[in-house]
């Protein structure tokens, strides 16, 4: 059985026929080759596949992509403005030493975004605590924690 | 996963209808449970009727004695809710509690509420508020609903459409947390309903459990201190690599009493 899908990824329509068993990050990864979305744990844990469907941040190894129908995607391709090489949350990861292998960087970014949402101006519990679905094996948060806030105050004069 | 049908149900009826034609079909709503119990293979279903469209069941409504939440809606839009954080805040904090953002974003009441994890959060405040589960078929009470070890009272075809909450006079819910998933190793919730006390337990036993012997101390005096000194039975509760029964049954009672002094400080 297959499953007619018809969604937006990073501002771009997208038609595909599925399995439904298709993992939505595989959708992403393997049919759009979208290989910035990345897989670290696949059981739900680790929040390296984290995306965003209409605004909000979900784990894209814990759905299928037939629940994704109709809902506009975002991916860490698509985070930057057209004119931009790279959003402010990326930009402050870059400067503030937030990543080392890199591995956790976009499902980190992606979760930052969402949590900047809903907290312009979030102080280091609520970074911590935005933040408790997305490990990082690597640099021991402390640098994530402050990319995070310098990413928060260029969002607002973004 | 193995191979299975999918569908998408329009309403309520039209749900009821497709759960009845699949060999094994199971209903689908935030996924967070099922989707990772059939990567698994604990879970096979051969037919998915996902609830997702179904807009009934989506959103939350204030009357004048209480809540009624939807059961699509997820815990991050219960956690955001003005009507409940005014009204019910203990129930906002719990939803706040569950998980990460990720899992509050797609997870929701009705199909927490319906896998019945002995550490799930909500069960606590079913039971604790006194609320009641409307499916397609009945209206049940929690204290009816929650049967079990992932045991409920919905029969086959059932499908919760929302649970109402009674607005308590004072509620709070206090969580000792598992630092990785953030599932309760024990959670209490205590309300005062203005109509006695109820204190629910989840994560310590095998399902949410009532204590009343601490809702009899505290309709007669609610303070924490009348809480404190009350010893549940560690001889049923669970153990496991995370905590003994006895360190359970020790954090049934610290738990109250930081729910109750939470619910008088207001
Ligand atoms: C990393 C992680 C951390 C988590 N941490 C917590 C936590 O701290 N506390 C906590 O309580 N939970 C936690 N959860 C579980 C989470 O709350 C789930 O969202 C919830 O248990 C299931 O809701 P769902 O909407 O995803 O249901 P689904 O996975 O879609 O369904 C679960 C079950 O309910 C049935 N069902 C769904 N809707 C209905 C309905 N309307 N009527 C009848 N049956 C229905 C389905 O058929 C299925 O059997 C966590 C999950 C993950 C992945
Ligand atoms: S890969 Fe999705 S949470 Fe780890
Ligand atoms: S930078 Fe290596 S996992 Fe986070």
């Amino acid at each position: 059985m297959s499953v007619r899908l018809s969604m937006t990824v990073n501002g771009k329509p997208v038609n595909a026929d599925v399995a439904p068993r298709t993992l939505l990050v595989d959708f992403l990864r393997d049919e759009m080759r979208l290989t910035g979305t990345h897989i670290g744990c696949d059981t739900a844990q680790c929040g390296a596949c984290t995306i965003h469907i209409d605004g909000r941040a979900v784990k894209s190894c814990n759905m299928l992509a037939v629940q994704a129908e109709g809902s506009n995607i975002t991916t860490i391709e698509g985070i930057a403005a057209p004119e931009d090489n790279m959003h402010p949350m990326q930009t402050a990861f870059r400067e503030h030493h937030g990543l080392q292998c890199g591995y956790c960087t976009p499902g980190m970014v992606m979760g930052a975004i969402d949590l900047v949402q809903r907290h312009p101006d979030p102080d280091e519990a609520q970074i911590r605590e935005g933040l408790e679905g997305n490990l990082c094996r690597c640099t021991g948060y402390h640098n994530i924690v402050k990319a995070v806030r310098a990413g928060a105050t260029a969002m607002k004069s973004r | 996963m193995y191979e299975f049908n999918y569908q998408r149900a329009s309403s309520v009826a039209d749900a009821a209808k497709k759960l009845g034609t699949g060999e094994d079909a199971r209903l689908l709503a935030g996924g967070q449970t099922l989707i990772a119990a059939m990567k698994l293979r604990l879970a096979n279903p051969t037919d998915l009727i996902d609830l997702s469209g179904i807009a009934e069941l989506r959103g939350i409504k204030a009357d004048k004695d209480g809540i009624t939440v939807g059961a699509i809606t997820t815990h991050a839009e219960v956690a955001a809710s003005k009507d409940i954080q005014q009204h019910i805040p203990a129930l906002a904090d719990l939803a706040e509690s569950i998980g990460d953002p990720m899992v509050r974003n797609m997870g929701t009441i009705g199909g927490s509420i319906a896998n019945n994890d002995p550490a799930a959060d909500y069960p606590a405040a079913l039971v604790g508020l006194g609320a009641t589960v409307k499916t397609n078929q009945r209206q049940i009470t929690a204290d009816d609903f929650f049967t079990g070890m992932f045991m409920t009272a919905l029969e086959p075809g059932e499908i919760i459409e929302s649970i109402h909450f009674p607005k308590p006079k004072r509620a709070a819910y206090m969580k000792f947390s598992n630092p990785a998933s953030r599932y309760a190793i024990v959670g209490t919730f205590v309300a005062d309903t203005g109509n006695g006390v109820r204190v629910a337990v989840t994560g310590a036993g095998a399902c949410v459990f009532r204590v009343l012997q601490m809702e009899k101390t505290l309709s007669a005096k609610f303070a924490p201190d009348a809480v404190a000194n009350i010893d549940v039975a560690a001889d049923d509760l669970n153990a496991d690599m995370h905590a003994s029964a006895e360190y359970r049954a020790h954090l049934v009672s610290v738990m109250a009493k930081r729910a109750v002094e939470k619910a008088v400080a207001g």
